[in-house]
């Protein structure tokens, strides 16, 4: 009966670990939908990258108050992780802090942990304060209603949550205390159940033991239906992240085969295939849909947390129109769990619904509405570029649909017929010197 | 005036059996639009104030395609690509320069992968590489001491990483160089690229270059210099509709260095 306790600690973490690899499987599995894309190159830039923006965090402080306590969050995040290890070996083998034996450095460590948990909970008020009280602008728009805003809150209210029980587990801990080191927030605190008897003080420690571990295998679980899944995500992204200048826009591979055919005096377009040519499908020319995509922005898509500063340095945002960079990030990612889900219900096969990305999420309006000035690209902290997004929709739009605005068609002609974007003739073009 | 500039093209420096130092490619608006007409004629006087030897490919240049890309027309981007890249690869070409950013990153990014491969340069960064060799000169003349502010251009700053070249240029002229709140890698477009030049914009409750040229009147300057024909043309708009033409000039950093001279 003593193995009570360890053997529901050890079935929960399974069931924990379980749910949370079945669903990055899936995520993977999504992310793989996506077109395929050289990223093989240039290594050492690209681990350079992920350790300075992720790691590093350098974009975030770009924007000195959220990325001071972003990183206080964030540094709390990863170090306070290190007790999970403890909290997981005393579950399983029904000790208690085993570490403990191990000194000064103990007291040390969990001094650490307990200064990084006061400073966390108070990081998380003050976005809590940013995002509900000062009502920062980037919080509040179209897309930050419902679902979006509701996430982000329960965030705010888990980590808060974790971080008291943490402060708690330790402030109840008898023998703890009586250590007296490591102890320097948690003794300001155990005095608030010096009161209580010994045995309720135990329950209570007890209970915020069970419950912080719990708590975070419902987090860990939590991350995949959430924008939180950046706390991973953010490190393969920032590594598969461009590394051309942001200026240089992809030139597609499919088109220059045809253009290089157009352009071939001698090729022959009515020749048969040559021997043991395959006769491909001509490819799709853009996106109209996810799977158009490449797998580097579908991670793009599970990757965005919804911070919103793209959108806030977005010129047709600020100027009022509906393109919101952030939103099509959103987008982008709730028709890729749709797609996923669809693949899920119909044994490993999408099936048509009926839908796409585009105009079911993506309008056209917001796609026209860019101005290609890549302030959000610069903007996103962890790499995600709307962008070529926006790019390969337009694509779509062009050269499958010829459904440009009127004014872009009349430009396009003006190219093809006289080589400028108005209707001068080419002829003219070193009249300037004259005049 | 014509008489006064020297604008060689390709075909007769390739009569000669010669190749010219740089090739200065024109771009769309350069050679069309009435007022980046000026700005490519300043840039000129400033080649031959310092003999550098330059060539036009004249009408045979052609857009780049960076309109026709920007919309999603990839097929007739690279067709205007391809058939520039044999014009210039049949000229040698090694070393380009532009005054317009648009040009600048199409044929410095996206023409190596279709088999053009040359030495780009922004007009500003070639002119302040021409005065780093002592090759001209610079003076402040009549904007000494008058406040300038810069407006990034998009396809040069944060598409390339060029914020550094205009600015030192605009020092040169002992100008007092004043920054908007939006200045370098968080600058705010214009509203022209991205082929919105072309088009109307969509609804909003503002235009783009409205909110811009009031980030550039609120540092009170009196020269908004730029470095791009596109973003001359917005800021230019934005200054009329704003009613401070008369107060605020839009001038591209080429003309500047040229009307100090007064060349």
């Amino acid at each position: 009966m003593n193995y009570l306790p360890n053997i529901l600690f050890a079935v929960a973490l399974i069931i924990g670990l379980g749910y949370f690899i079945r669903n990055i499987k899936k995520l993977i599995r999504n992310i793989k939908l996506g077109q395929d894309i050289d990223v093989s190159d240039n290594k050492s830039q690209r681990w350079k990258n992920m350790a300075m923006i992720a790691l590093g965090q350098s974009k975030m402080v770009r924007r000195p108050i959220a990325g001071l306590f972003h990183v206080i969050v964030y540094v709390g995040f990863i170090v306070i992780n290190i007790e999970v290890l403890e909290i997981i070996i005393d579950g399983l083998f029904g000790t208690h802090r085993i570490f403990s034996g191990i000194g000064t450095i103990y007291g040390l460590l969990i001094g650490i942990f307990e200064v990084l948990a006061i400073l966390v909970l108070i990081a998380v008020i003050v976005f809590w304060i940013r995002r509900m009280i000062i009502r920062v602008p980037r919080f509040w728009s179209k897309e930050m209603t419902k679902w979006p805003k509701n996430d982000a809150l329960n965030i705010l209210y888990f980590e808060m949550v974790l971080m008291s029980l943490f402060l708690i587990m330790n402030a109840t801990d008898v023998s703890f205390q009586e250590m007296a080191s490591g102890n320097i927030i948690s003794q300001y605190i155990a005095p608030w159940f010096s009161n209580l008897p010994e045995t309720t003080v135990h329950l209570i420690e007890r209970t915020a033991w069970w419950v912080h571990i719990l708590g975070i295998l419902v987090f860990l679980n939590y991350l995949y239906f959430s924008k939180h899944l950046h706390i991973l995500l953010a490190f393969p992204n920032t590594y598969y992240g461009s590394l051309k200048p942001k200026g240089e826009f992809n030139n597609l591979e499919a088109v220059t085969k045809e253009v290089m055919l157009m352009m071939d005096p001698n090729a022959d377009p009515f020749a048969a295939p040559a021997e043991g040519e395959v006769d491909e499908e001509p490819a799709k020319f853009g996106a109209s849909d996810v799977q158009d995509l490449n797998w580097v922005q579908l991670l793009n898509a599970y990757t965005c947390t919804e911070c919103g500063r793209c959108t806030s340095e977005c010129p047709a945002n600020l100027t009022g129109k509906k393109l919101s960079p952030r939103k099509i990030m959103m987008d982008t990612r709730d028709r890729l769990e749709e797609v996923g889900k669809n693949i899920d219900a119909n044994k490993g096969e999408f099936k048509d619904d009926g839908k796409q990305l585009l105009d079911d999420y993506i309008s056209r309006e917001e796609l026209w509405a860019c101005t290609s000035c890549n302030a959000c690209v610069e903007a996103c902290p962890v790499s995600i570029n709307p962008l070529s997004i926006i790019l390969e929709m337009r694509r779509y739009l062009v050269m499958e649909q010829s459904a440009a605005p009127n004014e872009l068609n009349m430009m396009m002609t003006n190219i093809e017929n006289n080589g400028a974007p108005w209707p001068y003739n080419q002829m003219d073009r070193l009249n300037w010197k004259n005049e | 005036m014509s008489e006064a500039i020297k604008i060689p093209t390709m075909a007769q420096f390739m009569a000669e059996g010669k190749q010219p130092e740089v090739l200065f490619w024109v771009g769309c608006a350069g050679s069309f639009d009435d007022r980046a007409k000026k700005i490519t004629k300043a840039f000129v006087k400033l080649l031959n104030k310092a003999n550098v030897e330059f060539a036009v490919l004249g009408t045979e240049e052609s857009c780049t395609g960076d309109p026709a890309k920007r919309s999603g027309n990839e097929f007739l981007f690279q067709m205007q690509a391809v058939t520039n890249i044999e014009v210039l690869n049949a000229y040698e070409i090694k070393k380009i320069v532009t005054a317009c950013p648009h040009c600048f990153n199409t044929l410095k990014n996206e023409y190596p992968s279709l088999g053009g491969n040359y030495e780009v340069m922004h007009h500003t960064q070639f002119l302040k590489s021409l005065l780093d060799d002592g090759r001209l000169t610079i003076a402040g003349g009549k904007f000494k001491g008058k406040r300038i502010t810069f407006h990034d251009p998009c396809y040069l700053g944060r598409a390339n990483n060029v914020y550094e070249a205009p600015r030192e240029l605009i020092q040169k002229l002992e100008a007092e160089l004043v920054e908007m709140k939006n200045c370098k890698r968080n600058g705010l477009c214009c509203g022209a690229g991205g082929a919105q030049m072309f088009k109307e914009p969509e609804k909003g409750s503002k235009d783009i270059n409205i909110e811009r040229t009031e980030q550039a009147l609120e540092v009170k300057p009196e020269i908004i210099a730029a470095g791009c024909p596109f973003c001359n043309t917005m800021m230019t708009d934005g200054i009329k509709v704003k009613e401070k033409e008369n107060d605020v000039a839009v001038m591209d950093i080429a003309e500047l260095i040229a009307n100090a001279q007064d060349l």
